[in-house]
């Protein structure tokens, strides 16, 4: 029954380009990683070549993605969602500490990150819920939704992950944008204290103490700046901004060689491409990921019922999101809060996780010559 | 569908919104394109001049290592400053040139500058060449500054023992990580120069005791040297450690061994606490600290005694009598006697065409449980060895915990060996033969302890069975938080036996004190229980214990427990190729029970009082 519904055409010219545009990026990533650990790292497998592994997996999760029906990997919404709370709640327990928090679950010598996850299966679950009866009223189209978030919210921003828990508060917000909210007044809301944010975040933080910072920073995200004073900030603007127009080279970032910018494989992996391609370099990528989101949009706005067009717009609201967040905080303009560059920085579980997503978009588009009813 | 029109509305308004999300993201790609832009066309300049000008480098700063106390809070190791010499390649402009002259200042072999320089990783990272400079060797490096680029010398906290050799084995020594420990994944975080425990309660504790290194960032001038320096990340300094012994008694522990070899062990038997684990010879930790020549290393290594030897946990002894306590206990328990019956010693066993000899020729008469253990009567036990067999012998060391490591908190205990039918078969593939049980019931044959197995083992009797693991750590102090956390004793289980027996045989250990083959032993101050053994080393001996060569002589052992009345202390004496363990060892054992009887009572703990003995004992009395 379901063959019928399926396009026959195995790839067409648009999947050929959404798929080669998925490997350059992965491709821009693996080389930078390479670029700036081939020389640092001693004893171990090398970081490009786990990421290369990790990208492998992520081939196979995008497959599977791709080729299974989208309708019933939403009906597994809650189920995974369960395993996916259990699992944060393990990570709690069991889970293994970096940096002061617990993130990772270990298989052998790889670790994974349940709240990478969780985002996906929260998409699922949202795009589940509103496309299976009418959701009308405050009641049905804002709280509910907002509870079922809020145990994995909790969970994650208990490990603590900022980063993970913001990208989780942002699909929740792109979904509610999506179906649309009747009163205006919850909107104006959120856009204001989005833009406040910053105001209150200025004049509450000016008037600490600098151990009353460190102390709260240590409790929000223990990642970055445990001096607070700006270092991690400083040193990834002086990476990007002394690339120029040019960029120094392959092997030629001395900021991220020298090791003066931190955690350079992972979530400032820009500012190490920065360095190194330059704003010509930084062009192009950005290029290549308004190119990606745009045909992930093409997608949302075509598919054939409200379940895969939710789907894919979470999907693609989620990238976005990572995608801004993360170079705006590399570039310095917003605070610095854990989040990958997705299909860039270096890091297994978010790298498996987006592909999975990109697989479930393509699933999405491959459905949508089908009959509605 | 019910709601197709619902849904072709809610339909309609989704694509509305997606056209939305479509300006938006042009819109804030664009923000993005123009910030980079900002940053790399319109300040590249000034970044790209800020990146090569700064000759930053970021330094590592080394925490403090936790401090470690004794029980009332003496100190036993701390951190003194010391000069390192360090040199960071990147700056050095003729490395062969730069050797020579090192090699010429400091009088180093230049062999042994080249290798330092010569590892793998970062020529930007400084690389550590020496330790513990002297202040002439600083002088003169900083004098020659300006013609050694490069070169740098740090103030850096050197690992220091006060006590020099006193507790080595306990406290251990630290040294630089090794190529393989940097491998393991326990010491992820740590990077070559790392210091980390290589030995006693410094390595088993190293995790706490290590704290966390920091960060600096350093500006430095076209030769190397730093201008300015801002922490990034202030250093943790390690935890405190508070062991359990008591130094005063471990100093006179040690001092009665003297030059001799052998181990003391003093433990509190209603809590696990090691009051004094002594072992000699020893070694003074300040120097294997240090950096050694291969040469100094191969000295250490190659010494007939052994210094690095903690024999109190590593040494295996054949038991010799003490061995016939545990075999009391289950005698009485299997009903292989009965504290009344009685053997005849005639001053030897026969069994097959062998005779096993008692260690009195003319024999001891008429002899029962009680007398057997006063004059340690061989004859009687090589009896309840025959009756009882291998593998019930096997089954009650195990219950006391022999053939097995105490799980005390030190690296590289030994187990030593409980033997059975199975564990012959297993690790010889030979079968038991019957007279290696003869033999293993007065503590002989295959097998052998460790002095700390056998404190364990005459602690849980003069504690009615209720034994505990023994402990060296009794609290741990965050440096960061200030809490003290205290560790729990361990309790490790009880023996089942009944509690007369125990009475039984206690007050035989008294009476050996008393009357029997350890009044040596006898104190005006208190009461003392024990049992004397005297290892057999070479089976075949002749003539007068002087004539023998040292190293073929017996070891003498020793077990007590005092008060007999309420134990509060259990001792261990071995002392290696010193004959009888009633002249030699038991004479040292009361000295050890005498001091501590001395120093105990009017000493309040510093640290708490939830962890003294008087608590432990109340719990154990209700179970």
């Amino acid at each position: 029954m379901i063959d019928r519904w399926t396009d026959h055409r195995s790839l067409d010219n648009f999947d050929l380009r959404y798929v080669a545009l998925i490997l350059v990026i992965l491709g821009i990533g693996v080389l930078s990683i390479y670029s700036l650990t081939h020389a640092q790292q001693s004893g171990g497998m090398p970081y490009y070549v786990k990421q290369l592994v990790w990208i492998g997996v992520g081939v196979a999760a995008f497959v599977v993605m791709w080729a299974s029906d989208y309708h019933r990997l939403a009906r597994l919404a809650y189920p995974a969602y369960a395993i996916v709370l259990m699992m944060l709640a393990f990570v709690l327990i069991e889970g293994r500490t970096s940096k002061g928090a617990q993130r990772w679950i270990g298989v052998g010598p790889f670790s994974f990150q349940p709240s990478e996850f969780a985002k996906l299966v929260l998409i699922l679950v949202l795009a589940h819920y509103y496309s299976k009866a009418p959701r009308v009223g405050w009641l049905q189209r804002v709280i509910i939704p907002g509870l079922l978030m809020l145990p994995g919210l909790i969970l994650i921003l208990k490990q603590p992950d900022l980063g993970s828990g913001l990208s989780f508060v942002a699909v929740y917000a792109a979904m509610l944008l999506m179906v649309g909210v009747r009163s205006q007044a919850l909107g104006v809301i959120l856009l204001f204290s989005v833009m406040l944010f910053p105001f209150v975040w200025e004049g509450v933080w000016g008037s600490l103490h600098d151990y009353q910072r460190q102390r709260i920073m240590a409790f929000v995200d223990p990642d970055y700046d445990p001096g607070g004073k700006g270092y991690h900030a400083l040193q990834s603007r002086i990476a990007i901004g002394s690339g120029e127009l040019m960029g120094k080279g392959l092997y030629g970032g001395t900021q991220s060689q020298l090791k003066f910018l931190p955690e350079g494989h992972t979530d400032f992996v820009f500012a190490v491409y920065a360095e190194e391609w330059g704003f010509l370099g930084v062009l192009v990528l950005l290029a290549l990921f308004v190119a990606l989101i745009w045909l992930s949009l093409e997608i949302a706005s075509k598919a054939k019922d409200q379940l895969g067009a939710l789907l894919a717009a979470g999907i693609v609201a989620m990238l976005c999101f990572c995608v801004v967040v993360n170079i705006g905080m590399t570039a310095g303009m917003f605070p610095i809060v854990g989040i990958p560059l997705p299909l860039v920085s270096y890091g297994g579980s978010a790298t498996v996780m987006t592909m999975a997503s990109l697989g479930l978009l393509l699933n999405v588009k491959r459905r949508r010559l089908s009959l509605f009813y | 569908m019910a709601s197709a029109n619902y849904q072709e509305t809610e339909f309609g308004e989704l694509h509305r919104r997606l056209t939305i999300l479509r300006l938006g993201l042009l819109l804030v790609v664009a923000l993005l394109g123009l910030r980079l832009w900002h940053l790399q066309i319109r300040e590249g300049p000034y970044y790209r001049d800020l990146s090569e000008n700064n000759r930053t480098r970021l330094v590592l700063l080394e925490p403090a290592r936790g401090l470690i106390y004794d029980r009332h809070g003496v100190l036993l190791a701390n951190n003194v400053p010391s000069f390192s010499l360090y040199v960071t390649l990147e700056d050095v402009k003729d490395r062969e040139a730069l050797i020579q002259q090192l090699a010429d200042l400091l009088g180093l072999d230049p062999a042994l500058i080249q290798k330092k320089l010569g590892g793998r990783g970062s020529k930007l990272l400084p690389r550590k060449i020496k330790d513990r400079l002297t202040l002439r060797d600083a002088a003169v490096i900083e004098s020659h500054r300006l013609d050694l680029p490069g070169v740098m010398v740090q103030v850096e906290s050197q690992r220091n023992y006060p006590g020099g050799m006193t507790a080595a084995h306990l406290l251990g020594y630290v040294g630089e990580i090794s190529a393989e420990q940097l491998e393991k994944p326990e010491f992820s975080d740590l990077h070559q120069g790392s210091i980390v425990g290589q030995y006693g309660v410094e390595k088993s504790f190293d995790r706490h005791v290590r704290g966390q290194a920091g960060q600096k960032s350093v500006e430095v001038d076209a030769v190397g040297h730093e201008k300015k320096a801002a922490v990034v990340e202030k250093p943790q300094a390690g935890n405190d450690l508070y062991l359990t012994i008591d130094i005063r008694l471990q100093k006179v522990a040690e001092d009665l061994l003297g030059e001799e070899f052998g181990a003391i062990v003093a433990l509190d038997p209603t809590n696990g606490d090691i009051l004094a684990m002594a072992s000699r010879p020893a070694f003074d930790p300040n120097v294997l600290s240090r950096e050694l020549t291969p040469k100094q290393w191969v000295e250490i290594v190659q010494d007939e005694g052994r210094p690095l030897n903690n024999r109190a946990a590593q040494g295996q002894y054949p038991p010799g009598s003490t061995f016939k306590v545990p075999m009391a206990v289950a005698a009485l328990e299997t009903n292989t006697m009965s504290p009344s019956s009685t053997v005849y010693c005639t001053g030897g066993y026969q069994f097959g065409k062998r005779v096993y000899r008692d260690w009195k020729a003319s024999g001891h008469g008429t002899v029962d449980l009680h007398t057997a253990l006063v004059h340690s009567c061989d004859v009687y036990f090589y009896t309840v060895g025959q009756r009882m067999g291998i593998d019930v012998m096997a089954e009650f060391g195990k219950e006391f915990g022999l053939g097995q490591s105490t799980g005390v908190e030190l690296p590289a205990e030994r187990s030593g060996i409980m033997p059975s039918t199975s564990w012959k078969q297993q690790a010889r593939n030979e079968p038991w033969l019957p007279g290696e049980t003869i033999s293993a019931a007065i503590g002989q044959g295959y097998v052998t302890v460790t002095p700390l197995q056998m404190a364990s083992l005459i602690g849980t009797v003069a504690n009615d069975g209720v034994s505990y693991r023994p402990r060296l750590v009794q609290a741990v102090m965050d440096r960061t938080t200030g809490n003290l956390q205290e560790l729990p004793a361990v309790p490790r289980g009880k023996i089942k036996a009944k509690p007369e027996t125990f009475r039984l045989i206690k007050n035989a250990l008294a009476d050996v004190v008393n009357v029997g083959t350890a009044t040596k032993a006898k104190s005006s101050l208190v009461t003392i229980g024990g049992k004397t053994g005297t290892a057999q080393v070479a089976a075949l001996r002749a003539g007068p214990e002087e004539h023998i060569p040292k190293k073929f002589r017996d070891h003498a052992w020793f077990v007590a427990f005092a008060p007999v009345e309420e134990p509060r202390i259990a001792v261990v004496v071995l002392a290696e190729h010193m004959g009888h363990g009633g002249s030699v060892a038991a004479p040292l054992a009361k000295e050890v029970i005498e001091t501590y009887m001395k120093l105990a009572p009017q000493v309040p703990m510093v640290i708490s009082e939830a962890a003294k003995p008087g608590q432990v004992r109340r719990s154990t009395e209700q179970s």
